[in-house]
C-alpha cells in the first residue's frame, strides 16, 4: 500500500480493481452517566460496580433518557455538518446474549437523531469529502469474559447501557490511508466538541469496516463484507488490505463473494467468516414502547449550535490566514485540539515580535519528538507553552543561538524551568559584542597563522575550521552570524 | 370480627380515624379470614405476621391524616415489593425477591397502608381466567369451580371474598375489568400514563396500566386518588392535573351524554348480556343522562390488533428472563442450551404461545403485514373514540360477553378465551380510562358487569357516572363463604 499515492488499486493480469470502503464507527459519548440510567460510565472500575437495576434489566425497570447524551449527539451532528432530526425514535434490537441483560439493545433504526453530513479529509493530494449517512444513539452491551474461569463465562455489566453514537459513513472511502484519515478526522472533531474522547485502547472508539471491490471505472458496487469491531487504525488498514485481496482473488477465480460478517484475526492477519447473510440475526426491530419518540425544538438545536467551538476545518483556515502557516503545517497543528491549543498559547505568549516559522518548527519537530519518546500527550507536555514561547523569543532576539537553544530545551524538560533563568544561571547568553568577537578571532588567527595563510592562498574550505575554532573557544556562545562576518573581513 | 371484613374501605378508614377500630383489629380480621380462605388460592405469597407487626406499630403512633391509615391491603403479584417475593405468577420468578418497590405500591404505603401479601394472577398477566398461573387456579368466591377471571383473578377473588378491603390490579386488555365483572366487584383501568409502570413486571408496555379494584365506586375513587401520580422514572407517565377523585365524587350526572356503540352488539352474545345492557341504559336515563347511539366502526379489528401488539411487546419484554441474572435457571450444555431449557421449563404454555406469536409478527418479512398494520389499525380505533367523544361524555357497554365460566372450560381453547376481552381491549388500545361495575346476575346467579369508558384523563367523569348508576342498580354480591369450613 502506497503512502504517497492516493490511488489504491489491486491489479491481477489485465484487471484493475478499486476498493470501496464504508465505516460504521461506534463512539462512546462523553458523559458521566449512562444513556438510560444514572450509573457511572467511568473506565476501569471493578467488574459490576457500575450497574443499576435498569442496566441489569430487573423486572419492572424502565429506561429514562439522559438529556446530556442527546445534546452530545446533536453537537456531534452539528460538527459533521449534518441534518439534525427534530423527531427521532428509539427502537429495540432484539437478540439473546449473556452480556445483553434486557435481551434487546435500545437503538435507533428507522428514525436516527442525525441524518446526512460531511467529513472533509486532508489528503496529500488535496481534500476529499466523505459523506455521512447517519448518526444514531444506542446502548452499549456488557462484556463477556471467557478466559477467567475454565467452566463458565463471566459477565461484567459496567459497560451495559453506556451511550454510544453509531456514525455510518457512505461508501466513499477508497484506500486504507483514507480510512486512517477519516477515523482521525472524526476523532479530532469529536474531541474538539468534547463529545467522545476517542480513546481506542479503552474502546471508546471502535469500527465495523465494510469492504467491497469492483473493476476500476465500474459504477456498480460489489458485494460487501463487514469486518466486525476492529479497534485500531493499523488493524483496520491490515484488515482492509487482506479482505480486498481475498475478494479480488475470488473474483479472479470466477467465484462470487458472499455477503457476510467477518472477523479480523490480528495474530494471523486475516479475516475469517463469522456468519453468512442467511445466518444473520433477525433483530425484530420495533419502536421501544417504554420510550416516547425523542422530540427536540429548533431553539434547543440553535442553543447547542451557539455553544459549538471552532472546529478543525475553520481553525485550519484561520491559522493559514492569521498566522501565515502553510496548509500542511496548519493541518498538523489543528489535527488534535490540544496541539492547536498549545500552539495558540505559544503564539500568544511570543508577543508582538513573534516568529511563526520558529514556533511551528519547535512544536512539530523538537516538542513532538520528546512527546513521542516519552509517550506523552501534548496536554501533559513537560514544557509549558509559555516557556517554549520564551525560548523561541530568546532565539528570535539573538540572545541565544539555535544550537544553544537545543541545550536549553533539554534542561527545560527537567522541571519546566524558565529558559531565561537557565541562560543566566549557566551563562549561555550568546556573545554578540563585535569588539569581544574581534579580539577572539584575532587570537585564533594568531594561534593558527599557517592555516590562515593557506586560506588566503585559496584553500577556502578552511573557513569552516576557523568558524569551528571560534565556536569552540567561545563555548558555543559566539553569535555565528557575526563570526562569519568578522572572519571574512579579517582573513 | 366478620363484620370488619365485610366493611368497605371507606368505612374502615372512617372507623380507624374515629378510633372505633385499630389497625391491628382490622389487620387481624383480614389475616384471619385470609387464613381460612386457602381454598380460594388467592395468595401466592402471604406476609401476615409482618402485617400484624406493622399494624401494631401503626397503632402505637397512628397518623390519622393519611388516606389509608393502617389499612391492610394485598396486591397483585405483578408489583415489585421490596424484600417480598414477586413472581408474576411464573415459575421463572419463583424465588425472585426485589430490592425495590413499585411506585404504585409505594404510594399506598406512603398513605399508611400495610401489605398483607401478594395475590395470584395469570402468568405475566397473560390470561383471562387465572388458569395460567404457575401457582394454581384461583376459585371465584361466587361459586366453587368457577374462574374469577384474569389476569387479576387472585385480586378480584380477594376483594370479592373479603380477604382484603381493596386491591390493586393491572389491566393490559381487560385484566382488571373482566375479573371485576366475574366477581361482582368494581375495577378501574385508568388512562394510560395515569399510574406509573415503574416496578410493575411488564407484559405489554404500551397497554399495561395499574388500577384499583374494590367493593364499591367510592373505595375505587379513593384508591385511584392515592395510586395515580406523575413519575419521572416512567417515561410514559403523564404530568396532568389529577383530581381528588373521592372528594369530588358526585351522583349528579344530569345531562351527561352517554354513547351506546352499536358495534358492541356482537354475534352470539347471550341474551342476558343484551338485557343487562338495556337495563344499564335505563339506569343511566333514570340518573338524568342522555343516551346517544354511536358507532365505533373499527371495533371488530380491536381483538386481532390487540393479539398482535400485546404479544409483540411481550416477546421482547420477556427476553430478560434468560436465566443469566436472576430467577430460575436450568442447567445447559452451553449458553443457547441453557436459554432454551430455562425458558422452556420456566415459562408456561400460554406465555410461550404469546412469545412465539410476538416473535413471529415482528420478524422480518412479517413485520409490515402484522405489527405495522396493527399499529395503523390501533390508530384508527383511537380515532373512532376521538370522533365520538365530540358528541358524548362517556360510553356504556357490557364489560364481558359472558359471565364467569367453569375452571377448565376454555383452558384448551385459546381463541374462545381471547374473546373474553372483546369489550375491554379497545379501551387499552386507545389508552382510555374505563370502569366496570356490577350490574346484575345471570340465570345461574353469577354477576355481570357494565363498563363505562371515558375520555382520556377524565377518571372523575366515569367515577361519577358509575357512582350514580351504582346507587340505582343497588347490586348486592351473594357471598356464601362456601370455602370456609
Amino acid at each position: 500500500m502506497s503512502k504517497e499515492n492516493s490511488e489504491y488499486l489491486i491489479e491481477r493480469y489485465d484487471n484493475v480493481y478499486e476498493v470501496v470502503i464504508g465505516l460504521e464507527v461506534h463512539a462512546q459519548v462523553t458523559s458521566n452517566s449512562k444513556l438510560f440510567s444514572s450509573s457511572s460510565t467511568k473506565f476501569g472500575a471493578e467488574p459490576n460496580t457500575q450497574v443499576s437495576l435498569v442496566d441489569a434489566a430487573f423486572p419492572g425497570m424502565l429506561p429514562v433518557i439522559n438529556e446530556y447524551c442527546v445534546k452530545q449527539a446533536i453537537k456531534t451532528g452539528i460538527g459533521l455538518k449534518a441534518e439534525i432530526n427534530k423527531r427521532s425514535v428509539f427502537d429495540r434490537k432484539n437478540y439473546f446474549y449473556a452480556d445483553l441483560p434486557q435481551g434487546y439493545q435500545i437503538s435507533q433504526f428507522k428514525y436516527p437523531i442525525v441524518g446526512e453530513g460531511i467529513v472533509i479529509l486532508d489528503m496529500p493530494n488535496g481534500q476529499k469529502e466523505v459523506g455521512i449517512e447517519r448518526l444514531h444513539l444506542e446502548q452499549d452491551a456488557g462484556k463477556s469474559i471467557h478466559d477467567m474461569d475454565p467452566q463458565n463465562t463471566l459477565v461484567d455489566l459496567n459497560r451495559s447501557g453506556v451511550a454510544l453514537m453509531e456514525i455510518v459513513s457512505k461508501p466513499d472511502l477508497r484506500t486504507p490511508d483514507e480510512v486512517s484519515a477519516y477515523i482521525k478526522k472524526l476523532r479530532s472533531i469529536m474531541r474538539y466538541l468534547g463529545t467522545c474522547d476517542g480513546n481506542m485502547q479503552e474502546g471508546s472508539l471502535r469500527a465495523d469496516v465494510n469492504v467491497s471491490v469492483r473493476l476500476k471505472d465500474s459504477k456498480e458496487l460489489g458485494t460487501r463484507c463487514e469486518i466486525k469491531n476492529v479497534n485500531s487504525i493499523k488493524f483496520m488498514q491490515m484488515a482492509i488490505d487482506y479482505e480486498a485481496n481475498r475478494q479480488v482473488d475470488l473474483l479472479e477465480e470466477g467465484k462470487s463473494i458472499d455477503q457476510e460478517t467477518r472477523l479480523f484475526d490480528t495474530k494471523k492477519n486475516e479475516t475469517r467468516s463469522m456468519r453468512s447473510k442467511e445466518d444473520a440475526h433477525d433483530y425484530r426491530y420495533f419502536p421501544d414502547p417504554d420510550l416516547l419518540p425523542l422530540e427536540v425544538t429548533e431553539e434547543f438545536i440553535e442553543q447547542l449550535k451557539s455553544d459549538i467551538p471552532e472546529l478543525p476545518d475553520d481553525k485550519k483556515k484561520r491559522f493559514i490566514d492569521e498566522f501565515k502557516v502553510s496548509a500542511y503545517e496548519a493541518t498538523i497543528l489543528v489535527s488534535d485540539i490540544e496541539t492547536a491549543k498549545y500552539f495558540e498559547e505559544v503564539v500568544a505568549k511570543m508577543g508582538k515580535n513573534r516568529d511563526m516559522k520558529l514556533a511551528v518548527n519547535w512544536i512539530t519537530s523538537e516538542l513532538f519528538a520528546v512527546l513521542n519518546n516519552k509517550n506523552l500527550e501534548i496536554s501533559d507536555s513537560p514544557i509549558c507553552a509559555k516557556n517554549l514561547a520564551k525560548l523561541i523569543n530568546l532565539i528570535k532576539n539573538g540572545t541565544i543561538s539555535g544550537k544553544i537553544a537545543k541545550t536549553i530545551f533539554e534542561l527545560m524538560m527537567d522541571d519546566d524551568k524558565d529558559p531565561q533563568v537557565i541562560v543566566e544561571e549557566k551563562g549561555l547568553k550568546q556573545e554578540s559584542d563585535p569588539k569581544a568577537l574581534e579580539a577572539l578571532i584575532d587570537k585564533i588567527i594568531n594561534d593558527n597563522r599557517e592555516k590562515a595563510i593557506e586560506y588566503k592562498n585559496g584553500k577556502e574550505k578552511l573557513f569552516g575550521f576557523f568558524v569551528g575554532q571560534a565556536m569552540k573557544v567561545s563555548g558555543g556562545k559566539a553569535n555565528p552570524k557575526l563570526i562569519n562576518e568578522i572572519l571574512k573581513k579579517k582573513l | 370480627m366478620s363484620d370488619i371484613t365485610s366493611q368497605t374501605l371507606t368505612s374502615l378508614v372512617k372507623n380507624i380515624k374515629e378510633k372505633k377500630l385499630s389497625s391491628e383489629e382490622v389487620t387481624k380480621a383480614f389475616v384471619d379470614r385470609s387464613e381460612k380462605s386457602k381454598e380460594l388460592n388467592s395468595y401466592i405469597t402471604e406476609d401476615f405476621s409482618n402485617a400484624i407487626d406493622k399494624s401494631k406499630k401503626f397503632d402505637e403512633k397512628p397518623n390519622l391524616d393519611l388516606k389509608l391509615p393502617g389499612i391492610p391491603i394485598a396486591v397483585k403479584d405483578l408489583f415489585c415489593t421490596k424484600d417480598i417475593r414477586t413472581t408474576a405468577g411464573s415459575k421463572i420468578l419463583e424465588n425472585f425477591v426485589p430490592t425495590y418497590e413499585s411506585t404504585v405500591t409505594q404510594n399506598i404505603w406512603n398513605e399508611g397502608a400495610i401489605l398483607l401479601g401478594k395475590l395470584n394472577c395469570d402468568e405475566f398477566a397473560m390470561g383471562s381466567s387465572n388458569e395460567t398461573s404457575f401457582y394454581g387456579n384461583v376459585q371465584n368466591p361466587i361459586d366453587k369451580g368457577l374462574v374469577p377471571g384474569g389476569s387479576s383473578g387472585g385480586s378480584a377473588a380477594a376483594v370479592s371474598g373479603q380477604l382484603t378491603p381493596i386491591t390493586i390490579g393491572t389491566d393490559t386488555g381487560g385484566s382488571i375489568r373482566q375479573p371485576a365483572s366475574f366477581t361482582g366487584t368494581v375495577g378501574l383501568k385508568p388512562t394510560y400514563g395515569s399510574c406509573s409502570r415503574y416496578g410493575i413486571v411488564a407484559f405489554a408496555s404500551s397497554l399495561d396500566q395499574a388500577g384499583p379494584m374494590s367493593q364499591n365506586v367510592e373505595d375505587c375513587a379513593l384508591l385511584q386518588e392515592v395510586i395515580s401520580t406523575y413519575d419521572n422514572k416512567d417515561s410514559t407517565s403523564i404530568d396532568f392535573k389529577r383530581g381528588q377523585y373521592s372528594k369530588e365524587l358526585t351522583k349528579d350526572i344530569k345531562g351527561k351524554k352517554i354513547g351506546i356503540p352499536k358495534e358492541y352488539r356482537v354475534e352470539g352474545m347471550p341474551k342476558e348480556i343484551e338485557e343487562l345492557w338495556k337495563k344499564g341504559i335505563e339506569y343511566a336515563k333514570d340518573c338524568g343522562a342522555e343516551i346517544i347511539d354511536i358507532s365505533l366502526p373499527n371495533t371488530s379489528y380491536a381483538l386481532p390488533t390487540y393479539y398482535i401488539v400485546a404479544p409483540a411487546e411481550a416477546s421482547s419484554n420477556l427476553a430478560r428472563y434468560d436465566g443469566v441474572k436472576y430467577g430460575f435457571r436450568a442447567k445447559g450444555e452451553n449458553l443457547i442450551d441453557m436459554y432454551e431449557k430455562t425458558r422452556s421449563e420456566g415459562f408456561g404454555s400460554e406465555v410461550q404461545r404469546r412469545i412465539m406469536i410476538g416473535t413471529y409478527v415482528l420478524s422480518s418479512g412479517y413485520y409490515d403485514a402484522y405489527y405495522l398494520k396493527a399499529q395503523k389499525v390501533r390508530k384508527l380505533i383511537k380515532n373512532d373514540f376521538d370522533e365520538v367523544y365530540k358528541k358524548v361524555d362517556a360510553i356504556l357497554t357490557p364489560s364481558t360477553p359472558s359471565s364467569a365460566f367453569k375452571i377448565g372450560e376454555k383452558k384448551n381453547d385459546p381463541v374462545s378465551m381471547y374473546l373474553n376481552d372483546i369489550f375491554t381491549v379497545p379501551v387499552n388500545l386507545a389508552g382510555l380510562p374505563a370502569i366496570s361495575i356490577p350490574a346484575g346476575l345471570d340465570s345461574a346467579g353469577y354477576p355481570l358487569g357494565l363498563q363505562i369508558i371515558g375520555k382520556a384523563f377524565q377518571e372523575q367523569e366515569i367515577l361519577n357516572l358509575a357512582y350514580a348508576m351504582e346507587d340505582k342498580i343497588n347490586f348486592k354480591n351473594k357471598i356464601t363463604d362456601w370455602w370456609i369450613k
